[in-house]
């Protein structure tokens, strides 16, 4: 440590120019960021208020009733979530059903197995996958998925419906069942992708640790590997769960946009963003319009009941041993 | 001590290692239990070790020395075949595991048969009790629960952790020191009950006392297997091995009794190494 080479650095400051001065800006970068910060805070804040608001009317009307009654008539003016919420839960649950199993094992073939270059050309192409807009799926729904449900899928599981109810009844092609397959389709390159990347980053280590005992490839697969990046793996099933919950344009398209709830997934339903996304524009009363807001509020509780489950999930993990 | 070239290049196993009648008291050989002949490795192109060949005896310390980057990792990797999924690379040569070609062991048996525990503490984030058991449940050496808990509190003990995990063998592994991980690893190495176990700088990240308690370990240790021990610590290759293996730019330059090795080296390189003129 030579204490006057680092005076000499300090002193050589004033060189004048302002430019140079506010790279050096701690105070400036603080500000900045800070403001960044803030303003994540103020939109937050913004959209609750807003959404309250706005839907004061159906609020006072229908209270938390709202919640659990199932009737949707703009003409009897009578307004109940039930069938939006149910829409909602069911599809994203079929699609991370179909979704998560095979992304992640798409993702451990991608990170683990496949050799380098085909891994590269596959990586690729999910990321491009990834970034096809919605109303893309949509119309590949309406062309494909709809017909196949229609003709192949719907009558093979409505032979199964002595044991299973869920798939009784005629198929109409759109319904429940498409809108869950085409979400699958527009999650899973989200699973892989954060997934094979939290699996890229456990550490070499980890899989020669299990090697070196005796395990087999699959065994340091299964046994380190993934525990280490169940983490990453988790992040990929929220963030795709809040993709599905969100979807509107493609499950629009394909959900047939009935307020009902039947336990056949053959059945038309609808969800909560499309609901809101078709009747917006065409809403005449005002408490209508009142309740389409409150759906919004109660998407957004949704989205942000199931987030914190999944805080607590892993911090509930975390405790227990886990890497990070 | 011949230096001559020949003998250099030809194997840097001198005869003068094994015990001879002029020892005296020595009388039984020790029995190989590792034997490595002639091996080149490649990284791709690379190739980080050159004709290496060298023996390790049965209950005996043998130390491998060497400047960074001489291939000394790279050598011990190959004992247990680790460095097979490492992609492109390539093991030339023939390595004999009691007399037994070991590609021609299955190399899940071969791993529980030769142990390893590596140059930074790597467990499982898992708990205490199930890093230890990890090895004893994928090979199935334990029948039943009993069993598990005897093999998890024998290997903790032999590896001089019991007594401070003890009431917490629950807990995350994570939560223990650097110093504690690293002994958990060496249980966990312990638990399969390995012949041969091979260490690659197991106390590079440790503070005196905890390397303390590792060397003693490896005495007591020493009945029951094979140590071959990778260190850049020239006090401690002197305090713990028999034997003595110098590696310089991926050659075995040198490879001797510890005593021979630390007071008359056969090789100019070995002498200025361990006197710290290079490395
Ligand atoms: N996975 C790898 N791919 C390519 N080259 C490697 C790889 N691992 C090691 N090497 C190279 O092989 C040579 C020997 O490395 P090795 O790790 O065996 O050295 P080492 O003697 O263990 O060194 P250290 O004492 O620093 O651990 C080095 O030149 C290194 O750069
Ligand atoms: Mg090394």
């Amino acid at each position: 440590m030579s204490a006057p080479a680092s005076i000499g650095v300090t002193e050589r400051k004033p060189d004048g120019l302002f430019l140079q001065r506010l790279k050096g800006g701690d105070p400036i970068a603080h500000a900045i960021t800070w403001l960044a910060a803030a303003s994540v805070l103020l939109v937050t804040v913004w959209l609750v208020a807003q959404l309250w608001m706005q839907s004061t009317p159906a609020i006072h009307a229908f209270g938390f009733g709202f919640l659990w009654s199932s009737e949707w008539d703009p003409n009897a003016e009578k307004f109940g979530a039930l069938p939006f919420i149910y829409g909602t839960l069911v599809t994203s649950a079929l699609a991370l059903a179909i979704s998560v199993p095979l992304g992640v094992g798409a993702a451990i073939f991608l990170s683990e197995l496949a050799q380098p270059g085909l891994s590269a050309v596959l990586t690729f192409l999910v990321e491009l996958l990834a970034a096809v807009p919605s109303v893309i799926f949509g119309l590949l729904a309406i062309f494909t998925l709809v017909p196949l449900v229609r003709d192949v899928i719907g009558p093979a599981l409505d032979k199964t419906s002595g044991v299973f109810p869920f798939f009784a009844g005629p198929s109409y092609g759109v319904g429940v069942l498409t809108a869950g397959l085409i979400l699958a389709v527009m999650t899973f390159p989200f699973v892989i992708s954060i997934s094979r990347e939290a699996l890229l980053a456990v550490p070499r280590e980890q899989r020669e640790a299990a090697l070196a005992l005796g395990a087999t490839k699959w065994e340091a697969t299964w046994d380190a590997i993934i525990p280490f990046a169940r983490l990453g793996i988790l992040g990929s099933i929220f963030l795709s769960l809040a993709r599905a919950l969100g979807e509107t344009m493609a499950v629009t398209m394909v959900i047939g946009n009935d307020p009902k709830i039947t336990p056949s997934l053959l059945a038309p339903g609808y969800t909560i963003a499309s609901v809101i996304a078709n009747e917006f524009t065409e809403a005449t009363s005002n408490l209508h319009l009142a309740s389409l807001i409150l759906l919004g509020l109660v998407l957004f509780l949704i989205t942000i009941i199931i987030n914190a489950g999944a805080r607590l999930l892993i911090l509930a993990t975390t405790r227990q041993g886990s890497a990070t | 001590m011949s230096s001559t070239p020949e003998s250099r290049v030809k194997t840097a196993i001198p005869a003068q290692i094994l015990p001879q009648a002029s020892d005296g008291v020595q009388t039984d050989l020790p029995a190989v239990k590792l034997k490595a002949t002639g091996i080149n490795f490649f990284y791709g192109a690379f190739q980080a070790l050159f004709d290496v060949s060298i023996e390790f005896f049965e209950n005996r310390i043998t130390a491998l020395i060497g400047p960074s980057g001489c291939g000394k990792s790279t050598f011990i990797r190959n004992l247990n075949r680790i460095n097979e999924t490492i992609r492109g690379a390539r093991c030339e040569g023939e390595i004999l595991l009691d007399g037994e070609n070991i590609l021609g062991i299955d190399v899940t048996q071969l791993r529980r048969r030769v142990g390893m525990v590596f140059q930074r503490p790597n467990p499982f984030p898992k708990s205490i009790f199930d890093n230890v058991a990890y090895g004893v449940k994928i090979n199935g050496l334990a029948r039943g629960k009993r069993a598990l808990e005897e093999t998890v509190e024998k290997s903790l003990r032999r590896a001089a952790l019991w007594d401070e995990v003890k009431d917490q063998l629950h807990k995350s592994a994570y939560a223990l020191s650097g110093g504690q991980q690293q002994r958990l690893c060496i249980a966990r190495a312990l638990a399969v009950d390995p012949q041969v176990l091979l260490l690659d700088e197991p106390c590079s990240a440790l503070d005196p006392i905890a390397t303390g308690k590792i060397e003693d370990l490896l005495f007591t240790l020493k009945d029951q297997c094979t140590i071959v021990i990778v260190t850049h610590n020239m006090q401690q290759a002197g305090r713990v091995s028999d034997y003595t293996g110098f590696f310089l730019l991926g050659r075995l330059i040198e490879f001797n009794k510890t005593g021979v090795i630390f007071r008359t080296p056969a090789q100019k390189e070995t002498e200025d190494y361990i006197t710290g003129r290079f490395g």
